[in-house]
This record gives C-alpha cells, sequence and structure tokens, in this order.
C-alpha cells in the first residue's frame, strides 16, 4: 500500500477492477494542503468506498442524494463561514465535491448552478463517465453521439444514443466562475496543476475530467489510461482550462489521430465502423473538428 | 447504526480486494526504471518506490536508486501497471 496516496482514501473499496475513479481522487486530494471536506453525490464513487460498516474515506465525509450535492457544500462552507467568524474555527479547510456526469449534467445541475451563483468557496470535481454506470449503463446527458447504451441500443439500424453531448463547461462558465477546467485522467499532472489552482480560487471551481469506464465503454480492464489517452490524442477531449474568463487551450495536438482511432478501442461504438454508418462517423469527426474551432476561435489565437 | 450515524475509518473492516485477483502482476526489478508512472495510476494504490537493494543490480541496466514494489492485499489484477509501464517489465502472470 502507497502511504502518501492512501493518506485521504485508502483501498479496500469496491470499484471495477481497473477503474479510474480512485486515481483521481486520491490526487486531488494530495494537492489540498489545508484540510478538507468531501461532499459526495450519489454515483459508482459513492456506492463503492462506503460499503457499511467500511468507509475508504479517511477525511470527514458526507454522502447526499443525487441532486443537492451543491446544495449540501453550500450549506457546509457557509457554517464554516459562520464558525470562523466566532473564533471556534481556525485556518482555511478546502470544500471538495465528486460528483459524477449524472449527477453534474442532469440530476443535481439546479442545486449546483445555485451553488455557483451565491459563490460559495468550494471545488466541484465531476468525474466524467459519460452515462449512468453503476446502475448498468443508462444514457445520461454527457453520453455522446452513437453510443451504445442500456437505454440506446444500437439494434436494427439504429444509431445508439442519437443526442449530443452537453456542453457542461459552457454551462458552468457562464455562472462567471473565476476558474474552470477540462482535465483526463490520463495526464494527472495537468490534473494536480489544475486541481491546485482551484483550491487557490476564492470562490466556486469546477473539474471536469475524462473517466473511462471499462464496463460500459467495454474495454480490456488494464487499458483505460490508453483509451483516455486516445481521447486526448484525437482531439475528442481537449485539455483546456478558464481563468477569469480567458480561455487557454493547455495542449495542442499537432497531428491528430482521426477519431475512429477512439472509437474503435470500445464497443460501445462497434456499431459505427460499419459501412452502412459511414455518415454517422464523418458527422462524429465533423462535431470534434467543429468544437476545436470553436475553443480556438474563443482563445482568441 | 453507530451513535451520531458517523462511520470511522478502519482498515481492518476493509474488504481485502486482492481476493478478485485472476492475474497478478509481476515486477522484473532488475528492468525497473523507478519512474513512477504504474504509482499514479494504480486504481488501489498497491504500489510504493523502495530502495533497490544492492543485489538487484544487473550489468548495462539502469541502476536507478528507486524501484517499484506492489502490495498484493488489495490488488485486484487488473493490469493497468503492466499496460503503462514504459520499459515494459511488469507481467501478468496466472495466479
Amino acid at each position: 500500500m502507497n502511504k502518501q496516496l492512501t493518506k485521504n482514501f485508502a483501498p479496500g473499496h469496491g470499484t471495477c477492477s481497473g477503474c479510474g475513479i480512485p486515481a483521481i481522487v486520491r490526487n486531488i486530494l494530495d494537492v489540498s494542503e489545508d484540510p478538507v471536506v468531501v461532499v459526495n453525490a450519489t454515483g459508482c464513487l459513492e456506492v463503492t468506498s462506503t460499503l457499511y460498516p467500511y468507509t475508504a474515506w479517511k477525511v470527514p465525509y458526507i454522502h447526499n442524494a443525487f441532486e443537492n450535492a451543491g446544495a449540501t457544500v453550500s450549506g457546509i462552507e457557509a457554517a464554516y463561514k459562520v464558525l470562523e467568524k466566532k473564533g471556534k474555527v481556525k485556518g482555511k479547510i478546502n470544500f471538495v465535491v465528486f460528483g459524477g456526469d449524472g449527477s453534474t449534467y442532469d440530476i443535481g445541475l439546479q442545486a449546483l448552478s445555485g451553488a455557483l451563483e451565491r459563490g460559495h468557496r468550494f471545488l466541484y470535481v465531476a468525474y466524467d463517465n459519460q452515462g449512468y454506470m453503476n446502475t448498468g449503463g443508462q444514457r445520461s446527458g454527457a453520453t455522446p453521439y452513437g453510443a451504445n447504451m442500456t437505454t440506446t441500443p444500437a439494434a436494427k439500424g439504429d444509431i445508439g444514443n442519437e443526442l449530443d453531448r452537453k456542453d457542461i463547461m459552457e454551462i458552468v462558465a457562464a455562472h462567471g466562475v473565476k476558474y474552470l477546467a477540462q482535465a483526463n485522467v490520463f495526464n494527472i499532472e495537468d490534473m494536480r496543476a489544475k486541481a491546485k489552482k482551484a483550491f487557490e480560487t476564492d470562490g466556486p471551481s469546477f473539474l471536469l475530467v475524462l473517466q473511462p469506464c471499462t464496463n460500459s465503454w467495454k474495454f480490456p480492464v488494464s487499458d483505460y489510461v490508453k483509451v483516455a489517452k486516445l481521447a486526448h490524442d484525437t482531439n475528442y477531449w481537449t485539455l483546456y482550462e478558464i481563468e477569469n474568463g480567458q480561455y487557454k487551450i493547455n495542449q495542442y495536438i499537432s497531428n491528430p489521430k482521426p477519431i475512429e482511432e477512439f472509437l474503435k478501442t470500445q464497443k460501445r461504438f462497434k456499431h459505427l465502423l460499419l459501412p452502412e454508418n459511414k455518415k454517422a462517423l464523418e458527422k462524429i469527426q465533423r462535431d470534434v473538428d467543429f468544437r476545436l474551432e470553436k475553443l480556438k476561435k474563443k482563445t482568441g489565437e | 447504526m453507530e451513535k451520531g450515524a458517523t462511520i470511522k475509518h478502519d482498515i481492518k473492516k476493509a474488504s481485502k480486494t486482492g481476493t478478485w485477483r485472476n492475474v497478478r502482476p509481476e515486477i522484473e526489478v532488475s528492468g525497473c526504471i523507478g519512474c513512477a508512472t504504474c504509482v499514479k495510476y494504480c486504481p488501489d494504490a498497491c504500489i510504493s518506490l523502495r530502495k533497490r537493494k544492492k543485489d538487484e543490480f544487473i550489468e548495462g541496466g539502469k541502476a536507478t536508486e528507486n524501484v517499484a514494489e506492489i502490495g498484493y492485499e488489495f490488488c485486484k489484477g487488473c493490469g493497468v501497471c503492466a499496460e503503462v509501464c514504459p520499459v515494459k517489465t511488469i507481467s501478468m502472470k496466472k495466479e
């Protein structure tokens, strides 16, 4: 057991073999120099880390329902402010929310929006595995076009999920948040640097981390880093940050690979590689290029 | 339910996820360059760095100061370490 990395989050949790979520949690908590309080919305991380009577968390931790992680962290932060004023708590405490894409894009969006609007000081980390994975792989607002999920099966000529992934970064940015960033689990150094900046922000901050799901994206358990890297190399998941309204792309890809390279590693996209679905494949490539161009314009470069 | 509904972390109560494993990662220490790539990606934080022992030096090999060491108590045998190892010195062996 690695002592430094298990300082805040211990093993003995039941995440699937080859899941990247624990690496995200450990590295983000490891960055914080001050004590942390963790709020966790329902999701893979919650159900696997808190199997009664065991808890993998060594830091103060509160679990709440899918929809109110934002509201819970607001209350905790407000209570901290009052206690600090009365002199009952000393020193800075960081507040971190971990939520999946289900609790960020869909169910918890309203509470998150409220918390961002009120300007509480907390970091919201969304690990994005593009669906409701702990309940069997239903489609969420983060599921990309063409994915074969249990609620959007690709059969009898259907393409799978017919809707596009929603741009949560833009939704959060519209609240005037001072720091938000898109990170990827394969680039842990970049993720740690972003978490550090987020902890230093006075006010809400947001971190969206891509987390390939071995179970529902359907790839071998040893490959989460490889798949995440391909998402980066094909420009499917660009690493960028928005600091005080300024967009910045952290890493440019000079020779991006075609999107097929990323899609063919996962069985959820298997049907897209059939000759009759060529148009869908072209659409996905077009969308990737379009999103990157849009982002480049915003950086002003 | 415990009073106040708070539960304290106690590693003794943890389920030994090492029992999930059907393949185990093994490090060929003489080839390890101590880069710690496997350390940061391991989902169960099973891998740590330790000082290289004197008899683990090999001629012509890269004799770095540290090498990786795997603890098997919680290792689920996913094989991420073997996949990310830049010098391919970790191999998966059947249990």
